[in-house]
């Protein structure tokens, strides 16, 4: 168990309602859902996955935390907008889909093999070094994210349409060897620092 | 209509629903005079587009009846019908009233005995039945319409039809040369009723009322079941005439709802409610009704009559807004898909009809009150002290059923006759 994830279990014992509504990105808006499955029903996602948003937000309530934040459904997310588009209540949703798999992230506690969560992780780790995507780091580390072999395989497979992007001068091969980023990277640094500090400061404020 | 005779010590009823009657009456039995208008052709409202009342299940013609005997049994109430306000100016104790009046083209000399109608061929969608049927050009607004007059649809004045119907109208009641007209009338208080709306349900795209033929609202499904209505009182459903026996109830159809209507409509549980006995009464144990809902708001005394439904074997209860519809092509059966929340089941439920149980909004939009009165965020008019001696009455100023709409009214013209009390220098 990580330290943070600790942490926040000593301190909102078993409200985690009110955990995830001071920490989680409009984790406020979980209690304004009155459970009428419309947003459930519209996912297109729905019959895939494992708990659909109207699930999740009544697992929250019902203080089920290993649960939700250890579940692979809100990586599964497209962002596709659906349920907001029909919410009654007009939930933030999506964003609160992505508020709670980044909050189960930052905890440690998110399901380490799902896919969402790993492509996630190397394209954010890629962006902030730089302040520009190094889309051929990101590809390379993409392919290889299921491990050598199928990284070899997927590689072979994409070998056509990376030739054609080196001919239209879409992907340098200059970008390996630091790739170009923006001029102020420890600008960047400090902003997201700063955001970071915010974020955690808000958290700490917030007593409902 | 020059002999309209009107004081500040008058009392101006618009809307001639059942509020609008009861307020109406109410006052005039106190002595007070009254003018009723109608924008429509009868009284009566949409109550008289109700095959049942709940919670006792009676006819509304019943309930109608007995305030259209008081009604005409009063000498101090006049009915103005065809009839809306168009200006209104003054303050509390002596409104300036401009009303307009529009042609009906039969005048107080028809007997409706419908030789008119028979000979007129255009025909037009019947808004009484929600265009489910169609009426003649020359027409009786429905059959308990008060008053028993013909009406002739403006859009066939000019053609042959109107002669048609002048040529055979015995009693010399069609007056083709009826011009509108207008009346500026003076009047102490002002009682508004024009009550309530359905919710456009071609707004709530993922129900496909717009494009699945067997997907009707609640006050279409009253119109199927009246024995005068466009079926016969068969339930028949609109694709394929087909009887419908399986039937879908959706709950909260654009209200309770930030996209549609915020508030909730407090009567169309009840409604549907009262709707799944429709269905067993239709086909006894061959009839199935069910309901697709949020939460039941079925309040105080009302619960009994949920309670029984909910006995019920062959009414079930799904607890789930239904997400989206589509078709079965082949059969026409709508499709319901959604998830319900009592396990987090998804579902995809076929049924023979599916009923909506739409919203109720004002029937006047905001924008369009001739009169500035405080109007509350889902449009209703707030009571306030800067409304003058202007009150609202039922469903002009909340979603309210019969029974509350009538207590409701019944205060407003308590508040009305306070106002030309005072007018008349008689404090009280
Ligand atoms: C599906 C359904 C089923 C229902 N079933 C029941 C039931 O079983 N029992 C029950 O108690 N309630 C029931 N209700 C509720 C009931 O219909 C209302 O309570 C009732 O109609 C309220 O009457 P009202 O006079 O306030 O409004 P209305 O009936 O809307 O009457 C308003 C009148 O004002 C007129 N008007 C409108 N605008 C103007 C204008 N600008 N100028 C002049 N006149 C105007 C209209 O033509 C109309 O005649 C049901 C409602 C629905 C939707
Ligand atoms: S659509 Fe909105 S109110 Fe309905 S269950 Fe989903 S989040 Fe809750
Ligand atoms: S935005 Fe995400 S949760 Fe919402 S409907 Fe689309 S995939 Fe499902
Ligand atoms: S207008 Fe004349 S013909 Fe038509 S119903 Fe009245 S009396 Fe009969
Ligand atoms: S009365 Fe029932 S169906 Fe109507 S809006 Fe309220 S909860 Fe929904």
């Amino acid at each position: 168990m990580s330290t943070m994830n600790q942490a926040k279990v000593e301190k909102y014992r078993n409200d985690f309602l009110k955990e995830v509504t001071a920490n989680v990105e409009e984790g406020e808006w979980v209690k304004m859902c009155m459970q009428c499955g419309v947003c459930a029903g519209s996912c297109p996602f729905g019959p895939y996955w494992e708990h659909p948003p109207q699930e999740i937000f009544m697992m929250i309530r019902a203080g089920k935390r290993e649960e939700v934040l250890t579940s692979t459904s809100m990586w599964m997310c497209t962002s596709c907008y659906n349920c907001i588009a029909r919410c009654p209540r007009e939930l933030p949703i999506t964003h609160i889909m992505h508020g709670l798999a980044h909050y189960a992230d930052r905890l440690g506690l998110a399901p380490k093999n799902q896919p969402t969560r790993k492509f996630a992780n190397l394209f954010w780790n890629n962006l902030t070094k730089k302040g520009r995507a190094n889309e051929l780091k990101l590809g390379i580390a993409l392919y290889f994210m299921n491990g050598f072999i199928e990284g070899i395989k997927t590689a072979l497979k994409m070998q056509k349409m990376g030739l054609n992007m080196f001919k239209t001068k879409r992907l340098s091969p200059m970008e390996l060897l630091g790739g170009h980023g923006i001029k102020d990277t420890g600008g960047l640094h400090a902003i997201l620092k700063k955001a970071r500090e915010i974020e955690l400061a808000n958290a700490e404020k917030f007593n409902g | 209509m020059a002999d309209i005779i009107a004081t500040n010590e008058t009392i101006l009823v618009v809307g001639g629903g059942i509020s609008g009657m009861t307020a109406a009456i109410e006052a005039a039995e106190c002595g007070k005079q009254v003018i009723l208008i109608e924008k429509g052709p009868s009284v009566g409202g949409r109550v008289s587009q109700l095959y049942k009342y709940f919670p006792k299940l009676c006819h509304p013609t019943c309930g109608l009846e007995i305030n259209l005997r008081r009604l005409k049994g009063n000498k101090n109430v006049r009915l103005l019908t065809m009839t809306e306000v168009s200006e209104v100016s003054g303050e509390a104790g002596n409104y300036s009233v401009t009303l307009k009046t529009t042609p009906r083209y039969v005048n107080e000399n028809c007997t409706a005995c419908g030789a008119c109608s028979e000979v007129v061929d255009a025909e037009f969608d019947d808004a009484y039945n929600y265009g489910l049927g169609k009426r003649k050009g020359a027409y009786l607004p429905n059959k308990m319409a008060y008053p028993q007059r013909y009406v002739l649809d403006p859009q066939i004045i000019g053609t042959p039809d109107a002669t048609k119907a002048k040529e055979a109208c015995k009693y010399d009641a069609i007056d083709l040369e009826m011009q509108e007209e207008s009346n500026t009338i003076t009047v102490g208080a002002i009682i508004w009723a024009t009550g309530w709306q359905p919710y456009d349900a071609n707004k709530i795209q993922p129900y496909g009322y717009d494009r699945i033929a067997n997907v009707i609202t609640s006050v279409e499904f009253e119109r199927l079941m009246d024995p005068h209505g466009p079926t016969g009182g068969k339930l028949l459903r609109p694709s394929d005439g087909k009887e419908a026996k399986d039937i879908a109830f959706i709950q909260c159809a654009g209200s309770r709802d930030r996209n549609y209507l915020k508030h909730c409509s407090r009567i169309c549980c009840m409604a549907s409610l009262k709707q799944t006995t429709y269905v067993r009464e239709r086909y006894a144990d061959e009839g199935k009704a069910t309901v697709y809902y949020i939460d039941i708001r079925a309040i105080d005394r009302i619960d009994d009559f949920y309670q029984k439904v909910k006995a019920d074997e062959n009414v079930t209860f799904i607890k789930s807004k239904v997400a989206r519809i589509d078709e079965d092509k082949a059969s026409g059966n709508p499709i319901l898909h959604g998830v319900n929340t009592e396990g987090y089941h998804r579902y995809a439920n076929q049924h023979d009809l599916v009923v909506l149980a739409v919203g109720m909004e004002p029937s006047v939009a905001q924008d369009e009150f001739p009169v500035k009165v405080t109007i509350n965020e889902e449009g209703f008019i707030e009571q306030d002290e800067a409304n003058g001696a202007i009150f609202a009455a039922g469903c002009s100023a909340d979603a309210l059923d019969v029974n509350r709409a009538v207590q409701n009214a019944t205060a407003s013209a308590l508040r009305a006759i306070q106002v030309v009390n005072r007018a008349a220098g008689m404090e009280g």
